[in-house]
């Protein structure tokens, strides 16, 4: 994945690619305080790593990359599915290699769709994924012998982790799992983002038309982009696959893609970590208003969404952005507002 | 409907607060995952409804013991989450028993979970045959696809006809509806001389209709969930004339759900279904069952199969409490379902000593006007039916 | 021909429900989710006042169509208009918002429970002619769809209102400068694709059902109409309304099996040989 720009040409961003700032540093700690805090609702933080993975995943073809999208389940789908169906055809039960073989799955599907993505844009490209999105929900549910349709696929038992740690009732073998993989993709996806193909992808973004006089081949760029998140979207499946030790073609649902799509906005499309934001915050909000009033939490949360977009565009770290430039006007002096 | 909704949560609060208030007895904690928002939120309320009934005829004690419940939405079909909110009830609110379970995919996941934490869940709804048969945790108390599917073809058979075509929506419950009602119709002597499997998600029924007019068997079996599906179905078959084109409508119970059948109007009138429970079933039980739910529920909901599941599942839960003089151990709990025999407002119901699941008599009804509103009117039966599924 | 017939049918239900979605969305440029909520608004009203209040038929669509239309009014008002400059993820998430809201609101109303409808008896039944059977419910959506379709054509395409609303979708500074008021011209095309939405909304109960689920559920077969078609054609909604009607329903007849795959590949198809849509102008 070499750029063609050269490094001289390459921004300030690039410089330091590795160094991490005080306040990712900051952040990374919160798993370990949830293990702390929150030690009977580790299935809940287990799904919101999850969460994060796909909508991380969703981040670098729509953030990153400007390629709409609205069928991101169909990847997740697929690597839920490859993760279920090691263990219930062929009897293989390790997760790591159920990861590996997820990964590769849904990167083949993200392949095999990246010319149909790259055909259109806007809108006709959005509904080019649902379409693929339905498409593959429909396959999976004809084929209901294979893939055990809405009632789920049996059989799907992995072996312990490194023949260690068994997934447990208590979802503590599952969570440090999620998080540790979680993490280690974030850290590619980081490295990605601001190596010369990333910043390429963010030239693609800003100017579609210009990136060719530069050298940047942009359907190639954007193919292989897609893929990788493809790839991504897979790992997240097949982690809640293993996690859950079920898989139904909910995987494959709408809800699904839209579900990531608005947590991806609510968070904040583009700066990586607004995907775990948004995967935190609307996950924890989801499940508060659902203890608390089961009947009518969508309304509180929709109602949430509409206060966002009005007073707190560009989701929870455009928010958080403004906050901070306003401390610091206020402590710095006008002046230093940019 | 949302005051509905409160009084009935209201009615667990009183109850949870007073008799906790001075037992020193720990109490049952039932942990209830159904769905409670989404398009299928009734089902919710017509769980709450059910327990919350049972519960007030029994001073909100179970076997002595009083009763605290915990509310879990999971709509729809939603395993993961299903399963997620199982684990929570067992490590962090540490429940006794499950219950509620609507959609099966729920039922198989909270099963697994079941099995695993040794916690007993009572099925009040989810119907694929072998939810069962994977966790021995599992005891079910409403009903199976299959066996609602089953009769409707025998009796078909017995009036005679011999070519059905049949009808179901493309999932899981539609293939094994499909499944049951061929082979019993085929066994029958019968033939199936056209199939055809429907998405889900399908606004417009007339090419289906047209299809089979144009085949002209001599009845059509259909199969869907209840809600939006079946009165689209029944309109254009109406519309169409099947009827006058000498084709007989047959269908499982789900077609004139209680709650949904106001809102599906005349367009069902004659039409003939298989289920376990009708609103107007006849016995005392049944009576006094369905005035107090109604009362309790308000006037927005018609009590249906979901609350007799759910009041019968309390049933269960209490009867077993009883022998095992309130022990709540899991395995001495499933122990105690096996085999438990009482009367349910649907009529005489057991839960089967070795495969959980359950026993009961399925009704022939003819869809009738009765005192101005619209009723499943039963008029044939066929007694202790098992779970065709089942070896 | 019955089949081809029904087709057309469904497709006129689809352009009905469709068209106002594609003067917000495709002439507007406003990424409008909620499209459906007021279609499910429109639905309610009809229902109540048919059901409830025993008003006639006509009267009750009508006044469906004007509800509609006012919340259109009052929301524009309110909240769309601040939306205009906001990126479109943005109008994603704000109008995913409303249908939620919406949805909550109407359960909250109505029940869960899906609402029925007892259409006037001359809406009911077949007309038999010696080559097609016509039901008359189907018949009307046919009519009532080309009389949208006729006036929209005209409204939008021929009058002085037509062309502002496009100088102000285009160019709004240069609009302002000509003297044309762009806000009420904003208010006034929202509030006809409201009312579009609330008119198909009520007409289409009968065939879509109404349940507070209905703006989730057919989002996108909203979407694939305008997006096929083109983004502010109506001409491109209509033809490709009856297109996927007529591909839906003969699918279904001929190739049962097949199913919803029908609808989602000649989507898909349509969109990869012209991604602009059917009558779309190349993006710039």
């Amino acid at each position: 994945m070499t750029g063609v720009v050269s490094p001289m040409a390459a921004p300030a961003a690039l410089r330091g690619a590795g160094a991490w700032k005080p306040a990712e540093l900051l952040f990374w700690t919160l798993p370990v305080i949830g293990w702390f805090a929150f030690p009977e609702n580790l299935p809940l933080l287990t799904q919101i790593a999850i969460t994060a993975l796909f909508a991380l995943s969703l981040d670098l073809v729509l953030g990153v990359a400007g390629m709409v999208t609205l069928g991101h389940a169909a990847f997740f789908g697929v690597g839920a599915y490859a993760a279920g169906m090691l263990p219930a055809y062929l009897g293989i039960g390790d997760p790591l290699l159920g990861l590996v073989a997820a990964a590769a799955a849904a990167a083949l599907a993200g392949a095999l769709t990246s010319p149909l993505m790259l055909r259109g844009s806007g809108l006709s490209q959005l509904m080019v994924s649902v379409g693929i999105n339905a498409m593959l929900y429909e396959a999976a549910n004809k084929a209901t012998e294979v893939t055990g349709g809405v009632d789920g696929l049996p059989g799907v038992e992995n072996t312990p982790l490194f023949g260690m740690w068994s997934f447990d009732l208590y979802g503590r073998t599952a969570y440090v799992y999620a998080v540790v993989v979680l993490l280690l993709l974030f850290w590619m996806a980081r490295r990605v983002v601001r190596s010369p193909f990333g910043v390429s992808l963010r030239g693609i973004r800003l100017n579609a038309a210009r990136m060719p006089a530069l050298g940047v081949p942009v359907n190639r760029r954007l193919a292989v982009v897609w893929t990788l998140a493809a790839a991504y979207a897979g790992v997240a499946g097949a982690l809640l696959t293993q996690t859950t030790q079920f898989v139904s073609i909910n995987v494959l649902g709408f809800d699904r893609s839209a579900e990531v799509l608005l947590i991806l906005i609510l968070g904040g499309a583009g700066h990586l970590y607004g995907a775990l934001v948004g995967a935190v915050a609307y996950m924890s909000i989801h499940h508060l208003l659902a203890d608390i009033d089961p009947e009518f939490w969508q309304f509180w949360i929709g109602l949430i969404f509409i206060v966002v977009v009005l007073f707190a565009r560009d989701g929870a770290l455009g928010a958080a952005a403004r906050i901070r430039d306003l401390i610091r006007n206020l402590i710095l002096g006008r002046g230093a507002s940019r | 409907m949302g005051r509905s909704a409160r009084i009935v949560a209201a009615a667990f609060v009183a109850f949870g607060v007073s008799s906790a208030a001075w037992a020193d007895e720990k109490p049952v904690k039932i942990g209830v995952i159904a769905s409670y928002s989404g398009p299928y939120a009734d089902y919710g309320r017509q769980f709450d409804t059910g327990i919350a009934l049972y519960l007030k005829e029994h001073d909100g004690k179970l076997a002595g013991r009083p009763v605290e419940i915990v509310r879990k939405d999971a709509p729809g079909a939603a395993p993961d989450l299903a399963k997620r909110l199982a684990q929570e009830l067992v490590v962090k609110d540490k429940v006794n028993v499950f219950a509620g379970l609507d959609f099966s995919p729920n039922a198989f996941a909270v099963g697994a979970i079941a099995k695993e934490a040794k916690i007993p869940a009572i099925v009040m709804n989810a119907s694929s045959s072998a939810i069962t048969t994977n966790s021995p945790y599992v005891a079910r108390v409403s009903f199976t696809v299959e066996q609602v599917s089953d009769p409707m073809a025998r009796w078909a058979a017995k009036q005679g006809i011999k070519k059905v075509y049949t009808v179901v929506a493309d999932y899981g419950p539609g293939k094994d509806s499909e499944t049951a009602f061929e082979k019993a119709f085929v066994a029958a002597g019968g033939t199936i001389v056209g199939k055809v499997r429907t998405p889900l998600s399908n606004p417009d029924f007339s090419a289906y209709v047209q299809r089979i007019k144009d085949e002209k068997p001599e009845a059509v079996f259909f199969f869907f969930p209840s809600g939006v599906l079946p009165p689209a179905f029944l309109k254009t078959a109406a519309e169409r004339g099947l009827q006058e084109a000498g084709i007989k409508l047959i269908a499982t119970g789900e077609a004139t759900d209680d709650s949904y059948l106001a809102a599906t109007g005349d367009v069902a009138l004659g039409l003939i279904t298989s289920h376990h429970y009708s609103r107007v079933h006849e016995s005392e039980k049944n009576k006094a069952f369905f005035a107090a739910a109604k009362a309790l529920a308000g006037n927005d909901l018609v009590p249906s199969y979901f609350a007799v599941a759910a009041y019968d599942g309390m049933a269960a839960l209490d009867l077993a409490l009883r022998k095992t003089g309130g022990d709540l151990d899991g395995a001495k709990i499933m122990e105690a379902l096996k085999g438990l025999a009482f009367e349910s407002p649907r009529g005489p119901i057991e839960i089967d000593a070795e495969t959980r699941d359950i026993v009961q008599t399925v009704y022939i009804r003819r869809t009738e006007r009765v005192n101005g509103e619209l009723a499943n009117v039963e008029f044939d039966r066929f007694d202790r039916v098992r779970d065709p599924g089942k070896p | 021909m019955t089949i081809l017939f029904d087709g057309i049918a469904s497709g006129m239900l689809l352009f009905l429900i469709s068209s106002g979605l594609s003067v917000t969305l495709g002439l507007m440029g406003i990424i409008n989710l909620a499209h459906g909520a007021f279609a499910m608004l429109g639905g309610y009203v009809c229902v109540v006042a048919l059901d409830r209040y025993g008003i006639p038929f006509p009267v009750a669509v009508l006044m469906a169509t004007l509800s509609a239309a006012a919340a259109g009014v009052a929301l524009e008002r309110l909240v769309y208009r601040r939306l205009y400059g906001a990126g479109q993820l943005d109008q994603v998430l704000f109008s995913i918002g409303l249908i939620f809201v919406s949805m909550a609101l109407a359960r909250w109303l109505f029940g869960p429970q899906p609402q029925p409808i007892r259409l006037p008896g001359w809406l009911q039944g077949q007309v038999q002619l010696p080559w097609i059977e016509i039901g008359v419910y189907r018949a009307f959506l046919i009519v009532l769809g080309l009389v949208v379709a006729v006036t929209l054509h005209r409204a939008v395409g021929v009058t002085r209102f037509g062309a502002r609303l496009r100088a102000a979708v285009d160019r709004p500074a240069v609009a302002r400068g000509l003297g044309i008021d762009v806000d009420r011209v904003f208010v006034v095309a929202f509030a006809i694709g409201s009312a579009l939405a609330g008119l198909g909304g009520a007409v289409g109960v009968e065939l879509l059902g109404l349940d507070p689920s209905f703006p989730l559920r057919y989002l996108v077969y909203f979407l694939i109409v305008v997006v096929v078609g083109g983004s502010g054609s109506f001409e491109g909604s209509l033809v490709a309304s009856v297109l996927i009607g007529i591909f839906d329903v003969a699918g279904k007849y001929y190739v049962p099996q097949v199913g919803s795959f029908i609808i989602y590949t000649v989507m898909v198809v349509m969109l990869i040989v012209r991604p602009q849509g059917l009558f779309g102008r190349p993006s710039p």
